[in-house]
């Protein structure tokens, strides 16, 4: 017999959702239920990961996504501004860049600045230096794209306008369009900043000592000293989620409002 | 519209007006020659309006003049600046010519008050409270003193193009280009804006103006120019140009624009 659209539509909803309480109970019987609460959800033997993971670990992965998003912003408007730049070099050198950076695995990149770079040239770099050089580095290339989409969505009109007042180019540029660039970015930006929080957790490959831990190196020593298995990497990703949940709110509450004032 | 009446009050009669002088100037865009020889003068104080049908060039035209198309030949002069001349200070040459855009282009990040006062700082290098009282004043000489802190989206489309005018008189310009300034706006907004083109006009600016308010034309300029396929087709004093065109295409061109059954698609 023939079903009408809604029938239709109702019998697929039963299906998917049978499908998905299969899936669930198939997964809940499979578990090593015993197993998986010693050495997942063991709470019971974590107490001695605090208050350090908040005091340091917490406090460092903000230190080094910050520094990290600010030399990336820097970078990021530079090498969107030579990407649209009329002067064929700097696009080659932007484009090249871009390619480069979001084409390599970013821990290669942290490996490169803190093993290579102090090889290569005998320098000694802390630590602090490295992640933000290497996440900056990674961050710029990202975010130039970003911008550069920014940039390119401000009317032309803007620029003329500008102009037409007498403003140069440069001041056109900082005083006009890149502010409402930034407006328009504002929400992808957020996105990157959220990226770069989760990347900042590459510095496990570097030589860190306790002060310089990220809430990711706390995690993994957790695990090698506690006897708690697994459960302390779940701590640490759980105050990732503190950081970036928020970040996604915020992100989302930018994109509301620019889709508002868009009419 | 009560609120324009009294805005020839602020005339502070500062004004400072430049003529211009384009000889057969020429634009090309690839193959395509936009400007095929243009020559135009406006005297200082003149108004001068430019009417003709849509592609003839009447925007290039008013674009060359303050240097956003770099014309391909000919000569053009605004006040004491030779704008064809490649030594020529452009920026410098820009803040003595307002322009008044089809679609205003405000800076949306800016309320009326800073749209007026940003290129005072940062180019004039005006203190910010002088700026603030130019700005003020200009956006009472266009009857939104009282709105000056309000965001371009915040305003009527009329509104946002008397603060644009407001924008541009704020540099002292000696000469102001207007490039169909009240297309883009509702009917009922048309008016206020040719009000406050009619004072400025009265007030001694030097005008160029495209537009398609024939009413306005006849009314405020003092010589009319009709172009069409880049060449001036004619020209001369307003109402002799609208009223009675000598040249075929004048005529076949006002034909359309006064015959209200005519629909115009402009882009
Ligand atoms: N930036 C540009 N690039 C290429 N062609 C252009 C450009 N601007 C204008 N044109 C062309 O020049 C001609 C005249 O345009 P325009 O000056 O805008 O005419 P009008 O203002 O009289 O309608 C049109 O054919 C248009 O397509
Ligand atoms: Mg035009």
């Amino acid at each position: 017999m023939a079903m009408t659209a809604r029938q239709r539509a109702r019998v697929s909803l039963y299906v998917q959702i049978g499908i998905f309480v299969v899936a669930v109970a198939a997964l809940v019987l499979a578990t090593d239920w015993k197993t998986v609460g010693n050495s997942v959800f063991n709470f019971g033997k974590i107490g001695p990961m605090f208050p350090d993971i908040f005091l340091v670990g917490l406090k460092n992965t903000l230190i080094y996504t910050f520094l990290g998003f600010v030399v990336g912003l820097s970078g990021g408007l530079l090498l969107a501004l030579m990407k649209l730049s009329s002067f064929p070099l700097y696009r080659w050198i932007a484009t090249g860049y871009i390619e480069f950076f979001r084409g390599v695995p970013a821990l290669l990149v942290f490996i490169a600045f803190g093993y290579g770079v102090p090889l290569a040239f005998g320098v000694q770099w802390n630590v602090t230096l490295i992640v933000m050089i290497s996440l900056g580095m990674v961050a710029s290339a990202y975010i130039a794209e970003t911008l550069r989409a920014g940039l390119q969505a401000v009317p032309k009109g803007q620029l003329e306008a500008a102009r037409s007042l007498g403003m140069p180019q440069w001041r056109a540029m900082v005083s006009i369009v890149i502010p409402q660039a930034f407006k328009i970015v504002l929400p992808p930006l957020t996105n990157e900043v959220i990226l770069l929080t989760k990347d900042s957790s590459l510095i496990y490959v570097l030589g860190l000592t306790a002060s310089q831990y990220d809430l990711t190196k706390f995690g993994r020593d957790g695990i090698s000293s506690l006897g708690a298995g697994l459960t302390p990497l779940l701590v640490a990703g759980a105050f990732y989620l503190v950081i970036t949940i928020p970040l996604s709110l915020l992100a989302r509450k930018f994109e509301s409002r620019s889709a508002r004032t868009k009419r | 519209m009560n609120d324009v009446v009294n805005s020839s009050a602020g005339n502070t009669g500062t004004i400072n007006a430049a003529g211009v002088s384009i000889k057969d100037l020429r634009k090309s865009y690839g193959s395509n020659e936009v400007l095929k020889g243009i020559s135009l003068d406006v005297a200082p104080g003149e108004v001068v309006c430019l009417i003709g049908p849509s592609g003839s060039g009447k925007s290039t035209l008013l674009r060359c003049v303050n240097l956003l198309e770099q014309p391909n030949e000919g000569a053009i002069h605004v006040g004491g600046f030779e704008a064809t001349h490649p030594d020529v200070d452009i920026d410098k040459m820009r803040r003595t010519v307002g322009m008044v855009f089809q679609q205003f282009n405000l800076f949306p990040h800016l309320d009326a008050k800073r749209n007026c006062t940003i290129a005072q700082t940062k180019v004039l290098k005006r203190s910010q409270e002088e700026a603030d009282k130019v700005a003020q004043h200009n956006l009472e000489r266009v009857g939104l003193g009282h709105l000056s802190d309000r965001f371009p989206d915040q305003l009527s489309g009329g509104q946002q193009q008397r603060v644009a005018i407001a924008r541009a008189l704020s540099m002292d310009p000696e000469l102001m280009l207007f490039d169909e300034p009240t297309s883009a706006l509702d009917p009922e907004t048309v008016g206020d804006v040719l009000s406050v083109m009619r004072n400025l006009a009265k007030e001694g600016m030097t005008m160029l103006v495209v537009t398609h308010e024939m009413g306005f034309a006849r009314e405020v300029a003092d010589r009319v120019v009709f172009m069409d396929g880049g060449v001036v087709v004619e020209e001369g004093v307003a109402e002799q140009v609208i009223s009675a065109p000598t040249q075929a295409r004048t005529k076949e061109f006002l034909r359309r624009v006064l015959d209200p059954t005519h629909i115009e698609i402009e882009e």
